[in-house]
């Protein structure tokens, strides 16, 4: 099987797909859509997964020896699929540009070191964003859709969602609906999303589920293939302020989701996980899921994201001792 | 300096091999007889190598009958005096303080375990050596509670066993028969296998490490002259056997009428049953964990795939992906999942059987993926279009080779399992629970495993039906086998 789908997001610009909820060949989604009742149906007809070996599966892959090498080059990529974050009600334009600074020179003493994917924030804070990155290759996503429990009438999510857009975000990590997907309300989330994806325009649309509330391992599976039935281009683990969030058996449930969407469709969807990836370990854990359960092809910010904050100076740490030979103390990497 | 290529888009993992200095291999090892390092009494030796490079690693004496009749004579001894006459807690102690040394010793028994075996590293650290403690920990607690474990009040040991062990897992194969018996009471003389006897000799090492009294444990090396040799010897009481059903019959035959107590733990050809309700991705794993785990070389494996036909495209293809992640090649580098074929003549058996697979018409399908130029290596190998009548859904192959069958309902999975002389094992996948209460009542199989393959407990019992042996090992059943009941 191979894909025919282009990256979400082109380089320095937004994406210019076209707005699109159906699948192509394997998947009717009109015909799945069409009734509450006949989403269920689909979605309840999947696969389920069982919860002992599917943490079985991720525990052995977390024993794999990443070193030399390989760890250098999986500290790169992980650099460069971060998607820097500041989620706080204490946000100010001068913590966000502290935090694009951050973005475009992780370690300003190394050069070669990479630029990381996107800087995320609250809609407010996208124009200062947007001024801080002119002209770089990092962009701007925004949460929206009344962030980070959803909980707000349609139209003030897409409001949410318009103004994030409108100045100038990239990407939107909107939230489901757990709450309705919670008591089978399905096409009510179905629905949402593709109202979003639609006020997204041409900035790519992360949908986020927020496992952590959704608990079991089935239901992170039906929400993965309800957001890419609704035209989700990303799917996104967490919110960060529920716990558990990023784990790695939720991880690659969600990583076989995309796998066999794409099987389905030829459409490919990238994942992004977040909330609780602190340390380099993590990440690489992550990055070798990646690689033996989807491939090399989410193997590229396109396609795959962190979505972190204090990752990145344990990486720039790790990356140091991996070129010096020694570690630094905390102090020798910047605050941000 | 580690450099990152970020022109590469693959990514690939840098060499991770376990260092091999943490194990001191000694030229050439005697016999462990009484407590003491002695020499053959006819001088004999054989050399033990690496699988994965042919590497020789020592010289093992070989036993000869009047070794093996010193090793029953010390272990007599060791009965009469000493280990019969101790209180069952002082047992006990010294399998605690034996399952302590195993895991402080854990990383050099690991190492020993894949460079003589050639199973890779992962495994023999991650399962089989945390195994092998568990089992001398479980039956550490046993020794002192005999009382309750429903053989009536005070059951006594049998005497001196003789144990004959496989070369698939030589140190866990050891546990299963050393912890149980000395727990009863028992004193033994274990046989290892002829291709991976250091892991054994480690642990005669580890006996004398725990001050276990002389000719408790006696350990002697060689191969199937001085296994019979052994099991033949009228000074023991209780033999206890794992490896083919041949041998198995051979030692049956020799055993009889003599008295002798027997456990066989013999082939077999595990059917792993697949229903179109299975959790796919974690049925494949475990497909892959059933026949691949260990290169195929475990008695219970699920050699057997029987996929429900309305499911068979979906799980053949998720398969098949699964299969060309596994990672071949160095058993001491800590990412490969796929070690070597412990020995040339295994190596030569997989080989005839998969030729008379296509040869009787099943389609072969193998990992594509390079093997080390020296060494003995077999890339996983699946094969479709299998039917009952076909060798390969009937022998043991005992190698990473998988028949696939299909099946249309519950009925048809059950008589196509049982289909077999063996009876050791069988899995059942599926999200319907009384479905699985159901096949496991049908199954004749003494383990019969829901939506997991491959998986041990010292808790848990083992043992087979038919051509798979009689007796259990582990758990409170495993205690029968060594206690005069």
């Amino acid at each position: 099987m191979t894909t025919t789908a282009s990256p979400p997001v082109a380089s320095g610009s937004p994406g210019t797909g076209p707005v699109s909820t159906s699948g192509s060949d394997g998947v009717d989604v009109a015909g799945i859509t069409a009734s509450n009742s006949s989403l269920r149906r689909f979605l309840h007809g999947l696969p389920g997964v069982d919860q002992v070996g599917a943490e079985a599966r991720a525990a052995t892959l977390s024993t794999r020896s990443i070193k030399t090498t390989a760890k250098a080059w999986a500290i790169d990529l992980a650099i460069s699929m971060i998607d820097l974050t500041t989620l706080e009600g204490q946000d100010t334009p001068g913590k966000v540009r502290a935090l694009c600074a951050k973005a475009l020179r992780p370690d300003p003493s190394d050069p070669t070191t990479p630029r990381v994917a996107a800087i995320c924030v609250y809609p407010d804070m996208v124009p200062i964003a947007v001024e801080a990155l002119r002209g770089s290759q990092v962009h701007v996503a925004s949460v929206a859709t009344a962030f980070p429990s959803g909980r707000a009438s349609l139209d003030v999510k897409l409001a949410d969602t318009r103004d994030a857009v409108a100045a100038g975000a990239d990407e939107i990590d909107m939230v489901i609906d757990r709450g309705a997907f919670l008591s089978g309300r399905y096409l009510e989330v179905f629905d949402e999303i593709v109202a979003v994806k639609r006020a997204c325009g041409s900035a790519h649309l992360k949908v986020i589920l927020e496992t952590g509330e959704l608990v079991t391992y089935d239901n992170v599976r039906r929400a993965s293939w309800l957001a890419m039935l609704a035209g989700g281009d990303f799917i996104k683990t967490s919110t960060g302020k529920i716990q558990p969030a990023a784990t790695l058996p939720v991880t690659l449930v969600m990583l076989e989701a995309v796998r066999d969407w794409r099987t389905a469709t030829g459409r490919q969807v990238g994942v992004k996980p977040a909330g609780g990836i602190k340390t380099t370990k993590d990440a690489v854990k992550i990055l070798v899921l990646v690689n033996e359960t989807v491939g090399d092809d989410w193997l590229d910010p396109d396609w795959f994201r962190l979505g972190a904050s204090s990752l990145l100076n344990d990486l720039l740490m790790q990356r140091t001792k991996l070129t010096t030979g020694r570690y630094s103390g905390p102090d020798y990497f910047t605050l941000d | 300096m580690a450099v990152a290529d970020m022109g590469s888009k693959k990514f690939d993992y840098a060499p991770a091999p376990e260092s091999r200095a943490i194990v001191d291999i000694r030229p050439s090892y005697g016999l462990f007889i009484g407590g003491q390092w002695v020499d053959p009494t006819d001088g004999h030796a054989f050399k033990t190598i690496s699988p994965s490079s042919e590497e020789v690693l020592a010289e093992v004496s070989e036993a000869g009958p009047g070794d093996v009749d010193r090793a029953v004579k010390a272990a007599r001894k060791a009965y009469d005096t000493v280990w019969s006459k101790l209180p069952a807690r002082e047992r006990g102690k010294y399998l605690f303080r034996i399952a302590r040394i195993l895991q402080e010793r854990a990383r050099e028994l690991a190492v020993l375990e894949s460079l003589d075996n050639g199973k890779p590293i992962r495994e023999s650290r991650d399962v089989d050596v945390p195994l092998v403690a568990a089992w001398f920990f479980h039956y550490a607690g046993w020794a002192d509670k005999l009382d309750h474990a429903g053989f009536g009040t005070s059951p006594k040991p049998l005497g001196v066993a003789g144990q004959v062990i496989p070369w698939n897992f030589p140190l866990l194969m050891l546990a299963w028969k050393i912890a149980p018996a000395l727990a009863c009471g028992n004193t033994v003389v274990l046989k290892p296998a002829e291709t991976t006897p250091l892991t054994a000799l480690l642990f005669a090492e580890i006996c004398q490490q725990a001050d276990l009294p002389p000719g408790v444990v006696n350990i002697v090396t060689g191969a199937g002259d001085t296994g019979r040799a052994l099991v033949e010897h009228p000074g023991i009481d209780k033999v206890a056997f794992t490896g083919s059903t041949e041998v198995g019959k051979m030692i049956a035959r020799s055993t009889a009428g003599t008295g002798k107590k027997v456990t066989l733990e013999l082939g077999g050809k595990a059917a792993n049953i697949v229903f179109d309700d299975a959790p796919v991705d974690q049925a494949v794993e475990g497909i892959v964990n059933g026949i691949f785990f260990n290169q195929g070389h475990v008695c219970c494996a699920g050699s057997r795939l029987l996929v429900q036909e309305s499911a068979f495209d979906e799980v053949l293809e998720s398969l098949k992906r699964r299969l060309s992640t596994l990672r071949l090649g160095d058993p001491l580098d800590k990412n490969t999942d796929i070690g070597a074929i412990n020995s040339l003549e295994q190596l030569t058996r997989i080989r005839e059987l998969s030729e008379v697979g296509e040869s009787e018409g099943a389609a072969r399908w193998t990992v594509a993926c390079e093997l080390p130029d020296k060494g003995f290596w077999f890339p996983p190998t699946v094969f479709t279009g299998v039917s009952q009548a076909h060798r390969i859904a009937r022998e043991e192959i005992f190698g990473p080779v998988l028949s696939v069958l299909t099946f249309r309902t519950p009925q048809e999975a059950v008589e196509k399992a049982n289909n077999t002389p063996y009876g050791l094992s069988a899995g059942v996948w599926t999200d319907k629970g009384s479905r699985i209460l159901w096949m496991a009542d049908k199954l004749r199989a003494g383990v019969v495993w829901a939506n997991t393959f491959n998986r041990f407990d010292p808790t848990s019992p083992f043992g087979g039906y038919k051509e798979s042996g009689y007796g259990r090992e582990g758990g409170r059943h495993g205690l029968e086998a060594y206690l005069d009941v």
